[in-house]
């Protein structure tokens, strides 16, 4: 009988702690070889470990919510045959599980102590009929509202004191009754991971947005010609793949914008490989797969890939160079309609580009009203290192490309 | 010229629901109508439980009277010959008593300036009524309206009443005891109304197509009372199907999976006493426009509330509730302060409901089945009141009855009490308070209960429940 310590894997480039996300085994289980044991979730992706050998578990690391440091121990097993660990070794530094989520790891509403939370069905908050009448008058859902009773139940000073403490207090009248009470949310996890992305994307890049409309008459008409005649297996275009094709040429013409700004290296730097980061809304939250080397790609090939990526992104099966190494990103925001919007760029990216849907509009040719289809789109560009000039010479180049989509592909 | 009216508030149905919604109205200075056909007080003080249990009350005397003219009399009390029963003198008692309630109410109406007008509501639209009266017709526009009509006999469509087939009504105005009265619907107004029979001497049967009488009620619940039909000689029928009453009266019968094998029971009254049906026709209801669910109850929310603004239902009518008296005067209250303004909802956390048979029942909150039902750790615990003293010297222990108290087991809230036994039904008071209040068994346990008081039962059955009852080993 050994002891296996086992050491939290390097998961990917440049990643060097991950967040827990769920374990999978508890202490005392028998785990075989490859069973998943952990789930972390990392800047990019959350990655299973799976089991390295066969054996008891005897200790882990690290709650839900807790950081782990990549190269430490996060759990040990009692294994047949020798082991690579003392038990002396196992246990490790407080100060290796950061508790970064510990303030608030659990979802906490504020309702009844504990124990009456959990009552069974049918169980009401325990009341008199004089509490329960004062409650309803001012609007207070009894469910909300500490019990100092025994078994919780409701006193008028615990309605006195849950009103001393702010809680919002009904207005309205008979017919719709005003709520009070808050549920706190913890952000842990991708959202949390998103939080930070977003905060020193904002913090530190001086966004400035243009917005642009351009005329995708022409490109509507090639779009649906090519999907009607396309070959077999093919994927159905949409406008993303010319859009990226597009930005090909485009970023070829300004390589500025197709960079990452090392802001503590004070450098700006140029990549020949156009990454295109395409910013996918999942079940989970906002994920943004790569398609790499775009440049090297033709129209369908495109289209292929970035729906393979965006596919990975959705069922959560993307890995994490999937997920990394994009020099620009494309954000769309079509769906859902809307005019414009100021979309964060992807630091340390130094240009994010969003499309709007397209739509018939009436616009002035020659002096006459025709329908055109029109598209909208919103960029937003770093402005420490990409000058106004730049990124609206960017969009521009793009909407004449759009605009003759023959030129596309010359 | 047609008489017009206009009030803030309009009342239709005096029963136990309508009077307390207008009295409180008109407490609360809003200018209140209640229109009533018969007199005020409905179904429960004119034709129901009042008249009932004036009834029950002779009919317990008869019997204890009974018992004393026979050879060597009762405790130590003897009466040389049978009691005698003059049955239209009894009748007429009880006319007393339900006289003075009415006009009680008919008092209490009047000092709280509502204005009662007898006669028949007819809807024109959701707001504005006519009504029939000896007087003429009066048309009423209402800024709200309180739906109180209340509910009526089920009528078996092969045996409809009259002649010698009654309702609970019919028989409260009976001028001759029958001396065969057969019931058909074993539930708690046919077997109230069979055992006082029974106790004023007539033989009663009672037909019942469940498998047992009382059947909203637990098996333990009910024993008590199944072993005291039996012991006064009241013949059960069940699992079997009333099919009518032959030319001579005598009422027929057939076992339920053999419903060929039709059999007669020699009758001189039919009781039908087969359920009560929300009483929604012949009113207007359909021109208001108000909404109802399958079974006929107005649908309203817990402000008794219509999907018609400004038209509220209360009582038997609405679908809210059991059909209970006590039912639809809290909610008639409540509506009244709702329409005046307050914020109000029905909210009852348990509702008693009494059986007033010999025994008597009580059921409040959930019965040991609903708690684990409805996902509760339940603990139970019981008392016989053979072991109470006071229902000892009150006989109260002869139909063997007890106490039965359900609690959860983590926290020991009180979740249900049911009784059964002699005179139980005026302990409901404190069952139905300690629910409301939510006591827990230490709540009840701590409370001391009077002595010699059948109340120490349920103090008892507490302490049974925690297990360390005092007077039952």
């Amino acid at each position: 009988m050994g002891i296996y310590a086992f050491k939290m894997p390097d998961i990917g480039e440049g990643v060097v702690e991950g967040e827990v996300v769920a374990w999978h085994v508890e202490i005392g289980a028998t785990v075989k070889e490859d069973d998943p044991i952990l789930d972390v979730m990392t800047d990019k992706a959350t990655v299973t470990i799976p089991s390295p050998v066969d054996g008891v578990v005897r200790t882990r690391k690290g709650n839900v919510g807790d950081i782990l440091a990549v190269g430490h121990i996060c759990i040990s097993f009692d294994i047949d045959g020798d082991g690579n660990s003392s038990e002396e070794e196992t246990p490790e530094p407080e100060s290796e599980v950061k508790k970064k989520a510990a303030k608030k790891p659990k979802v906490e509403v504020k309702e009844p102590k504990p124990e009456v939370v959990e009552k069974a069905s049918g169980a009401r908050p325990l009341a008199s009929p004089a509490v329960r009448k004062r409650a309803n008058e001012a609007g207070i859902d009894l469910a909300s509202v500490n019990g100092s009773g025994p078994a919780g139940r409701i006193t008028q000073s615990d309605l006195d004191s849950w009103k001393d403490a702010g809680s919002p207090v009904a207005a309205a009248g008979p017919s719709r009754s005003a709520l009070s009470g808050t549920t706190e949310v913890p952000v842990i996890g991708l959202r949390r991971k998103i939080a930070e992305q977003m905060h020193k994307s904002y913090s530190k890049i001086a966004h400035f947005s243009y917005f642009e409309e351009i005329d995708v008459t022409n490109l509507e008409n090639l779009r649906q010609h090519l999907n009607a005649n396309r070959s077999e297996g093919a994927p159905k275009l949409s406008y993303l793949p010319f859009i990226m094709q597009a930005l090909v040429k485009g970023l070829a013409e300004r390589p500025e914008c197709n960079a990452h700004y090392d802001d503590e290296r004070q450098v700006v730097i140029r990549h020949s490989a156009i990454n295109l980061g395409i910013a996918t809304q999942t079940e989970r939250g906002l994920y943004v797969p790569v398609v790499k080397n775009v440049e090297a790609m033709d129209l369908w090939q495109c289209a292929s890939e970035m729906q393979r990526v965006t596919d990975a992104a959705k069922d959560g099966s993307a890995a994490l160079d999937l997920l990394s190494g994009s020099t620009f990103t494309i954000t769309s925001l079509g769906r859902l309609g809307g005019l414009g919007a100021t979309p964060i760029i992807n630091h340390p990216e130094v240009g994010i580009l969003g499309i709007h849907n397209a739509a018939d509009s009436a616009v002035v040719r020659d002096g006459n009203i025709v329908i055109r289809r029109m598209m909208r789109v919103s960029s937003s560009w770093d402005h420490r290192v990409v000058d106004g000039f730049d990124g609206a010479m960017l969009v521009q180049i793009l909407k004449k490309y759009l605009e003759h989509p023959a030129t596309i592909f010359m | 010229m047609v008489e017009q009216k206009k009030c803030q508030v309009l009342v239709v149905g005096a029963g136990p629901g309508g009077y307390v919604a207008a009295i409180r109205a008109g407490q609360l200075g809003l200018s209140t109508i209640i229109v009533e056909a018969e007199k005020a007080g409905g179904t429960c003080l004119i034709r129901g439980c009042i008249p009932s249990k004036a009834m029950i009350h002779a009919a317990h005397k008869m019997h204890d009277l009974a018992k004393m003219a026979t050879e060597g009399g009762h405790m130590g009390i003897s009466i040389p010959g049978p009691a005698e029963l003059n049955m239209s003198e009894l009748v007429a008692w009880k006319d007393g008593i339900v006289g003075r309630l009415n006009k009680g109410v008919e008092n209490l109406l009047k000092k709280a300036g509502a204005e009662l007008i007898n006669g028949w509501a007819n809807f024109i639209d959701a707001k504005t009524c006519k009504v029939a009266t000896e007087s003429g017709d009066i048309f009423i526009q209402a800024e709200n309206v309180i739906l109180a009509n209340g509910s009526i006999p089920t009528e078996l469509p092969f045996m409809k009443y009259g002649g010698d087939v009654i309702s609970s009504r019919h028989a409260l105005d009976l001028q001759e005891i029958p001396n065969n009265l057969v019931v058909v619907g074993g539930g708690y107004i046919g077997l109230e109304l069979g055992i006082a029979f029974a106790h004023l001497g007539s033989n009663v049967t009672v037909l019942e197509a469940m498998d047992t009488v009382l059947p909203i009620f637990d098996r333990e619940l009910r024993r008590p009372v199944e072993l005291n039909l039996k012991r006064l000689g009241i013949k059960v029928l069940t699992g079997v199907f009333a099919k009518g009453v032959d030319k001579d009266g005598n009422a027929l019968y057939a076992p339920k999976d053999d419903q060929e094998k039709v059999q007669t029971i020699e009758a001189d009254k039919v009781l039908v006493t087969v359920g009560r049906r929300p009483n929604n026709q012949g009113w207007g209801l359909a021109e208001m426009g108000v909404k109802s669910n399958e079974h006929g109850f107005v649908i309203v929310d817990e402000r008794c509330a219509t999907n018609m603004r400004g038209v509220y239902c209360i009582g038997d009518l609405a679908e809210r509730g059991a059909m209970l008296a006590h039912n639809a005067s809290s909610q008639g209250e409540m509506v009244a302060e709702v329409i005046a303004g307050e914020i109000r909802a029905w909210d009852p956390v348990a509702v008693p409901a009494i059986v007033f048979t010999e025994p008597e029942i009580i059921e409040v909150g959930l019965s040991p089945e609903a708690a684990k039902a409805a996902g509760h750790p339940v603990i139970t615990g019981k008392f016989p009141l053979a072991a109470n003293g006071r229902a000892l010297t009150m006989e109260a222990e002869k139909t063997g009855g007890f106490i039965r108290v359900v609690a959860r087991e983590d926290d020991h809230r009180i979740l249900g009490v049911q009784a059964v036994g002699s005179n139980v039904s005026e302990l409901s008071g404190e069952f139905t308070l300690a629910i409301e209040m939510g006591a827990l068994l230490e709540d009840i346990a701590g409370t001391i209960h009077a002595h010699p008081t059948m109340t120490e039962s349920f103090h008892e059955a507490v302490l049974a429940t925690l297990g360390h009852a005092i007077h039952i080993t």
